[in-house]
């Protein structure tokens, strides 16, 4: 066994070598870097939040969303908001909750379908972002998305952070933390952020793969999604709505 | 009107060798050296269009590639002011404001290198 | 020496009002360019209320870009001569009218430099990117049934290329009720009489408008309207006005039959400050009755009384999208059925909207587009109707 990896490694290394010598340079950086197989529709990235743990005036999941992707984190009409809390009073029965909401990350993303351009798309596996360099700016998805999920910048910006570039005119919203994702981890922001506040209010993972901790727990509680009527199939589920 | 002439036309000689002057073939800062990820003479002919074909692979299929802007900027963001723009000697600024380039790439990504994002850690090991 | 002198003096007129056009294309270019600069945070626009004020303009003229060709249709698909005759008016006035809605909807872009990028990557399921070939194909196919207007040796087929821009503008007017129609998350939006509401709307604005220009070169040329032809006209606007009342009216009942509804229609025609105001007041007193006074009732309906009347149908249907667009947003969207709701943005709250200087003038700026396609146009290719 030992021996086989061995083996495997010595290859490993004399292919790298020849490539060294016949590219210089040009192999190092495919072979340091984790991740090159494309998105995959074998996975559905998704969420479940519960709000029962979802502690009304917290809002750490914002700030961390807004630290991670070099947001500047004003509520102005104007300003930029990927994720915000929101304090919900049942009409009937009075009770409270407190929930984060975001880009719902649709199966069947209205926004997808009405961006001209084809900005707005679907990531095989289940991301709804938008591709700003096609993005023109025109706002038409924000009209159509019924979760008010997403924000356009209505500045220019300076020191946007390298793995999260931004810019004025185009059409932004939660991407789940997709640069964090192509670099092969498993959680968000906003999840870590929850976790670390003592709340686990957030739980993320592939909704495809049966196993998986997020999966399971949508088998086992009783959950919905927002505006489930709509049937556009969202990839945030939410509990104790 | 000889004279306006010849004046106009010193004038005008003057100012195009000004110009000229700002925009000589520059000095580029290279910035932190080491070996580009392809051949130089390549990348000089090349590198737009190899920018572009990465980003749509990236954005949409999630894959990190040779060709990705924060590697460029990583390693050609001068030492001075640590930025591929800024000035006329610093790489991708001085090479466009030379060669008549205009981009609007920085206008969204960052001109600087990375300092603490994981990528970095990556790209150095 | 006389008409020599005529000449001079319109030659005058002529570059007089060309330079009046050109000067409010430079303020809305401008304005769109100090957009541009600074970001839409110079306009009153912002992440409640997506569309404002330029949107209320270019909505305007392309709807009325395809209700002015009415007068073509009825002149060449029906066969009545005097609307024939006003039909080279009505296809310049079209193609100005869509020329200048367009470049608003345009410079409004967040990306304006990447308004290329709709021509190369098209997405098929856009609502908004089928608008995009609709209004190309109505520049091609009223150009093209200008060029068999005024080519004698074409004239054979003017019947089918009227007719094709006839099927094509009725198209196109149901797609722009489309962009609204398929918004199904918002209140104010998702229903499928938003198309014909606005097929009759443009038939309503595009003959208002239609009979302002048209009395603006008869007045310029000391030209009188023949009264048979102004009779016609003036009842067509008043059937187009009850028509737009008509439509409206189901709209909102059936608002009102939806209960969940019922909360949206009593923001919009009640408690909502301005919307009702501009509703009420705007559109339905001043926009549609006060008109429809002016051409029915007796001892009304000369020439100027229609003109004022035309006049407002074009104030009233500012009122009407203002009300329909950006009231439509200001009304918060349920996304929580059955709860009170608060968040940083704007989630249960009405929001407010300040129209800026910019964002009007960059719209008074497309005005000015179509302002100035008109009176060159006119000029050059002789298109003053002429009845024999
Ligand atoms: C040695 C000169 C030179 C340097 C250095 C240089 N460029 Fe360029 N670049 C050019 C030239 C010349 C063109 C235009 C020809 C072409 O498209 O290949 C160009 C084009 C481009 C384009 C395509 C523009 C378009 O609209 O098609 C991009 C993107 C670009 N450069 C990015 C960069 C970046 C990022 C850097 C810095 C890491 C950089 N360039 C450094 C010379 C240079
Ligand atoms: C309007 C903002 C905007 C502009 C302008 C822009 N980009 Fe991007 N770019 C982005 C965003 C957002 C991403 C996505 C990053 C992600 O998914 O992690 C991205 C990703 C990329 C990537 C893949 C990630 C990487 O760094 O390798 C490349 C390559 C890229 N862009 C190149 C360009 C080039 C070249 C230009 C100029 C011709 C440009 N971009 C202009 C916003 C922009
Ligand atoms: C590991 C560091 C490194 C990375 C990463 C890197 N380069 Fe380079 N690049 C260099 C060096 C060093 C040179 C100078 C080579 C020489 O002239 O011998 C160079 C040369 C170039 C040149 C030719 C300059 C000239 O004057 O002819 C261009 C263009 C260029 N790089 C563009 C890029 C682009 C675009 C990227 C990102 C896709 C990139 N480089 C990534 C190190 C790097």
């Amino acid at each position: 066994m030992s021996g086989d990896l061995n083996r495997r490694e010595f290859l490993r290394s004399s292919a790298m070598l020849a490539g060294l010598a016949v590219a210089p340079g040009v192999l190092l950086y495919d072979l340091a870097h984790g991740k090159d197989q494309p998105a995959s529709s074998s996975v559905r990235w998704g969420m479940l939040i519960d709000t029962n743990q979802c502690e009304e005036g917290c809002d750490d999941c914002v700030k961390a969303c807004n630290k991670e992707n070099g947001l500047p984190g004003g509520t102005g009409p104007a300003d930029e908001q990927w994720i915000r809390k929101v304090e919900l009073k049942n009409i009937k029965t009075g009770k409270i909750t407190s929930l984060p909401m975001m880009c719902q990350h649709c199966a069947e993303p209205p926004c997808v379908d009405v961006c001209p351009t084809g900005a707005s798309f679907k990531r095989a596996d289940g991301i709804v972002l938008v591709d700003r360099h096609l993005c023109i700016g025109c706002r038409y998805c924000m009209m159509a998305c019924p979760y008010k999920a997403r924000s356009f910048v209505h500045e220019p910006l300076h020191d946007q952070k390298p793995e999260v570039p931004r810019g004025k005119g185009t059409v932004e919203s939660c991407t789940l933390c997709v640069q964090r994702i192509d670099r092969g981890e498993n959680t968000t922001a906003c999840a870590e952020a929850c976790s670390k506040a003592g709340h686990k209010a957030i739980l993320f993972g592939n909704l495809n793969d049966p196993d998986s901790e997020v999966s399971k727990r949508i088998r086992e509680v009783a959950s919905t999604r927002i505006r489930a009527d709509l049937g556009l199939d969202p990839g945030l589920h939410y509990e104790g709505l | 009107m000889k004279r306006l002439q010849a004046a106009l036309l010193a004038m005008s000689l003057l100012i195009s060798g000004t110009v000229l002057a700002d925009v000589s073939v520059p000095h580029l800062d290279i910035g932190k050296g080491g070996h580009c990820v392809n051949d130089p003479k390549y990348m000089k002919l090349n590198h737009g269009d190899l920018l572009k074909r990465q980003r749509t692979i990236t954005v949409h299929q999630g894959v990190i590639g040779r060709y990705s802007l924060i590697r460029c900027v990583n390693c050609h963001a001068s030492k001075v002011n640590h930025s591929v723009l800024g000035t006329n000697s610093n790489f991708c600024q001085g090479c466009h404001v030379y060669a008549a380039v205009k981009i609007d790439c920085f206008e969204c990504h960052s001109s600087r290198p990375e300092t603490v994002s994981e990528t970095l850690r990556e790209v150095a090991k | 020496m006389d008409a020599l002198q005529k000449a001079r003096r319109e030659t005058r007129g002529f570059y007089l009002l060309t330079m009046l056009g050109a000067l409010i294309v430079a303020m809305g270019l401008a304005s769109a360019h100090y957009m541009e600069e600074h970001g839409h945070i110079v306009t009153g626009m912002n992440n409640q209320i997506v569309w404002g004020m330029p949107h209320v303009f270019a909505i305007f003229m392309i709807v009325s870009a395809s209700g002015v060709l009415n007068v073509a249709s009825i002149g060449s698909v029906f066969g009545q001569k005097p609307y024939k005759a006003r039909a080279p008016l009505s296809g310049l006035l079209s193609i100005a009218l869509l020329a200048g809605g367009l470049t608003v909807l345009m410079l409004d872009l967040g990306r304006p430099d990447r308004v290329i990028v709709a021509a190369t990557h098209y997405n098929p399921t856009s609502v908004f990117a089928w608008n995009v070939l609709l209004y190309s194909g109505l520049f091609a196919f009223v150009g093209i049934y200008l060029w068999t207007l005024m080519e004698k040796r074409m004239n054979a087929w003017s019947k089918p290329a009227g007719l094709v821009v006839f099927v094509w503008r009725i198209i196109l007017t149901t797609g722009t009720g489309m962009i609204f129609a398929f918004l199904v998350a918002r209140q104010a939006y998702g229903t499928a009489i938003l198309p014909p509401l606005f097929i009759v709307m443009s038939f309503a604005w595009g003959l208002a408008v239609f009979y302002i220009v048209q009395a603006a070169l008869y007045g310029w040329n000391g030209l009188e309207l023949d009264a048979a032809i102004l009779k016609r006209m003036k009842n067509l606007l008043g059937l187009f006005v009850a028509s737009v009342i008509y439509l409206v009216a189901a709209y909102h009942l059936t608002n009102l039959y939806f209960a969940k509804q019922a909360e949206f229609e009593k923001f919009i025609l009640l408690e909502g400050g301005i919307y009702p105001l501009l509703f009420w007041g705007g559109y339905f007193f001043l926009g549609s009755l006060v008109p429809l006074f002016l051409v029915y009732f007796p001892g009304m309906g000369a020439s100027r009384h229609v003109l004022f009347a035309s006049l407002l149908v074009v104030a009233g249907s500012f009122c009407l999208l203002y009300v329909f667009i950006i009231g439509g947003q200001a009304f918060p969207l349920s996304i929580f059925p059955g709860y009170e709701v608060m968040s940083t943005f704007g989630d249960g709250q009405i929001a407010n909207y300040t129209p800026s200087l910019p964002e009007i003038l960059l719209g008074i700026g497309g005005l000015g587009v179509a302002f100035l396609i008109t009176t060159v146009g006119v000029r050059a290719l002789n298109f003053l109707p002429k009845d024999e």
